[in-house]
């Protein structure tokens, strides 16, 4: 009985379940063809610099075990870069460089602070060709890229790492976001199951709303003890403009677009994933199934990406802050 | 639209499979479980007699057809006898000769029925009889019954209904007790019918019928009335005019000839022996499909060799464990390694029993996961590192199978090929998720997978429903439209509702 009414209201919430996400949006909307254009973080970055989205800066690419010595001449005269792989997923199997140990010149320093030698990240690097961290364990490509470096209104509300938001795309309008905040036990991710705090983005404004820890309301940052609520996301126009350009880039209906914020170059997109998770709507306080409703009566094919921006910031207001359950 | 495709195949898939195994189940009569047995009967007849100086010929009318039972087999016990079955007319008759025979002879005939309600009953539609002539003063006697009689009926069957309890009323009419002056056994009382029904000129004989209840010698062939009436035959009580044949009558022969006869033998006895047995329901179910003709049976598999049918056992399972699995997962929402990982850790428990297979392999997965974790320092590359764990935990299933056995325990010996080769992927398996996720998800996953791997194995270790499903393999197409539809199904997952409960205010 208590389950049942537990479900009722979740559907008059609108909340999306994982098999309904599946069954009826993503396999609906995202031709498997295309799921290339956002696995393939190179492919990504390609795509999205052809349409004009800003993305962090390519040092290299490393393809196979032979080419894994040539990595401190990938980074030769680079201060901070992140390693990653190509066909990651979930945040995983990347390394954030923040700088050079002044002592050791073989060694740099982790977003953490810890030291790691040049040899322990060629094998971190062929580790992830080997296709560690790629879907089935196929053979992968390790990208070295532009090490972000996050504006500093995000300071008071992460830990040693990059906060990232994360913009769900829907037939090209933006309908839901948050702003991902890592914490300690995040090691500097901004992955939610890995322990980062999500904090709801109000589209309309850019504005953020409470956050939630693994399944759980918060609103404070557990490490740094500020309020995550009532931060202005800056250039949130540009932001929300940058993600309704994923469809005609992927080609994805259901697209969840990840952006960072650098202090000097402003939003860039980080990467994009086919399969955005739900706990988005933890965040957010709301369900998305309403939203996505609501595109699907007011979709307009010939509405450029600007207008769909607009568009989702006139629709998808968040009336008020909702009260926090006790 | 997709939903309706799916809706349609899954209906179609349900229709078939439960078409066929409702045919199989209501008219092959394949059992349901295995367990099942069907009652038999064996009828046997024992023949006595004294032999003759020249050759012997005995003759046994046996039965033929037998509405509500069918013959599953039938033999004679005849020492130095020649054993013949003869079809003569309607009749059936076993016929034993021997040249030369010395003192009491003893001859056995045994038939074993079982009942089926549907066993045909195909008989001739026999000529309207001539109409006999009687002597007199019974002539006149049967003229006024058969008037009589027409009065009081409407067809054939009221005319033998009426006619029967007429002669059975116990203040007989004149006629009547004319006509049953010198009748002292039953069979002669159904003769007299028969000739009052011959002259209305309806087709009549007398059925001899063994009632088959219990265990009993010594029993007798009680006479029953059959009357054509221009459709069928139909079977009246001689002793009371009411239609119908008892459940347990086994019709032995028609017609008023002796059941038995000889030449060249004297003192001939003949008796009845019943006796109830049951026989495995299968047996039964076979033997009425080969009846049949029906070819479903060549398709089953029990047609199949003993050693494949075990493998298929085993195979046939796996659907179910799949559907466990897929239940498990967009239902319930466990999380578990791998999509299929757990069924087959199921199938290994199965080689391994439960509670030492969850033993062995967690203390399997717990050691080949930290030996990994020290491969992980050395920096290997990745498939070397991978071949290493294969390689450590064949070496440690190795010193569990001796150690085991050294301590005289049977359970470490079991470890086969198959387990082995399912403990290395999910040691692999883990710890990747272990790696990438963290300890947390990783043991979650494990306990998830085991959890999974537990319910499908318990499931699929069901006896009756592997028997169920073995006997009737339809019943996997129901399976896939279960799975379909819940490939159709998008509503929230049990651990959805807990995950998504802040949302859930009222």
């Amino acid at each position: 009985m208590f389950l049942l009414s537990t479900r009722k209201r979740l559907r008059q919430a609108g909340v999306l379940g994982i098999n309904e996400r599946n069954a009826d949006y993503i396999m609906r909307l995202n031709p498997r063809r295309y799921y290339p254009r956002v696995d393939d973080k190179v492919l990504t970055k390609k795509l999205a610099l052809e349409a004009g989205m800003p993305v962090p800066e390519l040092y290299g690419v490393i393809e196979s075990q032979g080419q894994v010595r040539h990595f401190l001449r990938v980074v030769e005269g680079r201060e901070a870069f992140v390693v990653k792989p190509a066909h990651g997923s979930g945040g995983e199997g990347i390394i954030v460089i923040v700088g050079r140990s002044k002592r050791k010149s073989d060694a740099f320093r982790l977003a953490n602070g810890l030291l790691i030698t040049a040899s322990e990240i060629e094998h971190h690097i062929s580790n992830v060709v080997g296709g560690q961290y790629s879907l089935g364990g196929k053979p992968d490509s390790a990208i070295i890229e532009y090490c972000v470096r996050f504006d500093p209104m995000f300071s008071e509300v992460s830990y040693q790492g990059v906060p990232d938001v994360r913009i769900i795309v829907y037939r090209g309008y933006p309908v839901m976001s948050m702003v991902r905040l890592p914490t300690r036990n995040s090691d500097g991710k901004a992955n939610l199951h890995q322990g980062a705090v999500g904090a709801g983005i109000d589209i309309s404004t850019g504005q953020t709303l409470t956050g939630v820890l693994g399944n759980e309301v918060v609103d404070e940052h557990p490490d740094t003890g500020a309020p995550i609520a009532g931060l202005y996301i800056p250039h949130w126009d540009y932001i929300l403009q940058s993600a309704a350009r994923s469809l005609a880039v992927t080609g994805l209906g259901y697209v969840g677009v990840d952006m960072v914020i650098d202090r000097d170059l402003g939003p860039l997109i980080l990467e994009m994933t086919a399969r955005p998770g739900l706990n988005i709507q933890i965040a957010n306080g709301t369900g998305l199934a309403h939203r996505l409703k609501r595109i699907d009566e007011i979709f307009d094919p010939d509405a450029d990406p600007v207008e769909r921006a607009r568009i989702a910031r006139r629709e998808f207001a968040t009336e008020q802050q909702r009260p926090l359950p006790l | 639209m997709r939903n309706r495709y799916v809706l349609v195949l899954a209906a179609t898939l349900t229709v078939l499979g439960v078409a066929m195994f409702t045919y199989k189940w209501r008219v092959l009569g394949f059992p349901l479980t295995d367990q099942q047995v069907t009652p038999t009967w064996t009828v046997e007849t024992t023949i006595r007699f004294d032999s003759g100086p020249g050759s012997i010929r005995v003759d046994l009318q046996i039965p033929t057809l037998t509405p509500g039972f069918r013959t599953l087999e039938e033999y004679s016990v005849s020492r130095n006898y020649a054993f013949a079955i003869n079809y003569v007319g309607v009749d059936r008759r076993a016929q034993w000769t021997v040249r030369r025979a010395d003192g009491r002879q003893t001859l056995y005939y045994r038939i074993v029925v079982y009942p089926d309600r549907d066993s045909e009953h195909t008989d001739l539609t026999p000529p309207l009889p001539i109409p006999p002539v009687i002597d007199e003063p019974l002539g006149t006697a049967v003229d006024v019954i058969v008037s009589d009689v027409r009065e009081h009926s409407a067809d054939e069957g009221s005319f033998a209904a009426v006619l029967l309890r007429m002669m059975n009323n116990p203040s007989p009419n004149p006629n009547v007790e004319l006509l049953l002056a010198d009748v002292n056994t039953a069979a002669q009382f159904v003769e007299r019918a028969i000739l009052v029904l011959n002259s209305e000129r309806i087709p009549a004989r007398m059925v001899h019928a063994i009632p088959l209840d219990g265990q009993a010698r010594n029993v007798q062939p009680v006479p029953w009335l059959e009357i054509h009436d221009g459709e069928s035959w139909r079977f009246f009580n001689p002793s009371t005019g009411a239609e119908g044949l008892p459940d347990n009558y086994l019709i032995w022969w028609r017609g008023n000839q002796p059941l038995v006869s000889i030449e060249g033998g004297s003192r001939l006895e003949a008796s009845f022996a019943v006796q109830r047995n049951v026989v495995d329901a299968m047996v039964i179910a076979r033997h009425r499909a080969e009846q049949r003709e029906s070819r479903l049976i060549d398709f089953s598999l029990f047609a199949l060799p003993i050693q494949t049918q075990a493998v298929y056992g085993i195979l046939i399972m796996i659907p179910i464990g799949a559907l466990v699995m897929v239940f498990m997962r967009n239902v319930i929402g466990i999380e578990s390694f791998g999509t299929f990982m757990p069924v087959l850790i199921a199938l290994a428990f199965r080689e391994t029993m439960l509670v030492s297979g969850i033993i062995l392999f967690t203390v399997l997965v717990a050691l080949g996961l930290s030996i990994r974790f020290l491969l992980e320092r050395l920096r290997l590359l990745l498939v070397p590192r991978l071949a290493a764990v294969l390689i450590v935990v064949v070496l440690l299933m190795l010193i569990i199978s001796i150690v085991s056995h050294q301590l005289g325990m049977a359970t470490g010996l079991s470890v086969a090929l198959f387990p082995m080769v399912i403990i290395a992927m999910t040691i692999e398996r883990m710890s990747v998720v272990w790696e990438e996720r963290g300890a947390g998800d990783a043991i979650k996953a494990g306990v998830g997978s085991m959890v999974v791997a537990v319910l499908a194995y318990i499931v699929m270790g069901l006896d009756w429903l592997e028997y169920l499903v073995f006997a009737f393999p339809e019943l996997l197409l129901v399976v896939l439209a279960v799975v379909l539809l819940l490939g159709r199904y998008t509503g929230y997952r049990l651990s959805e509702l807990r995950r998504f409960k802040a949302l859930a205010r009222p």
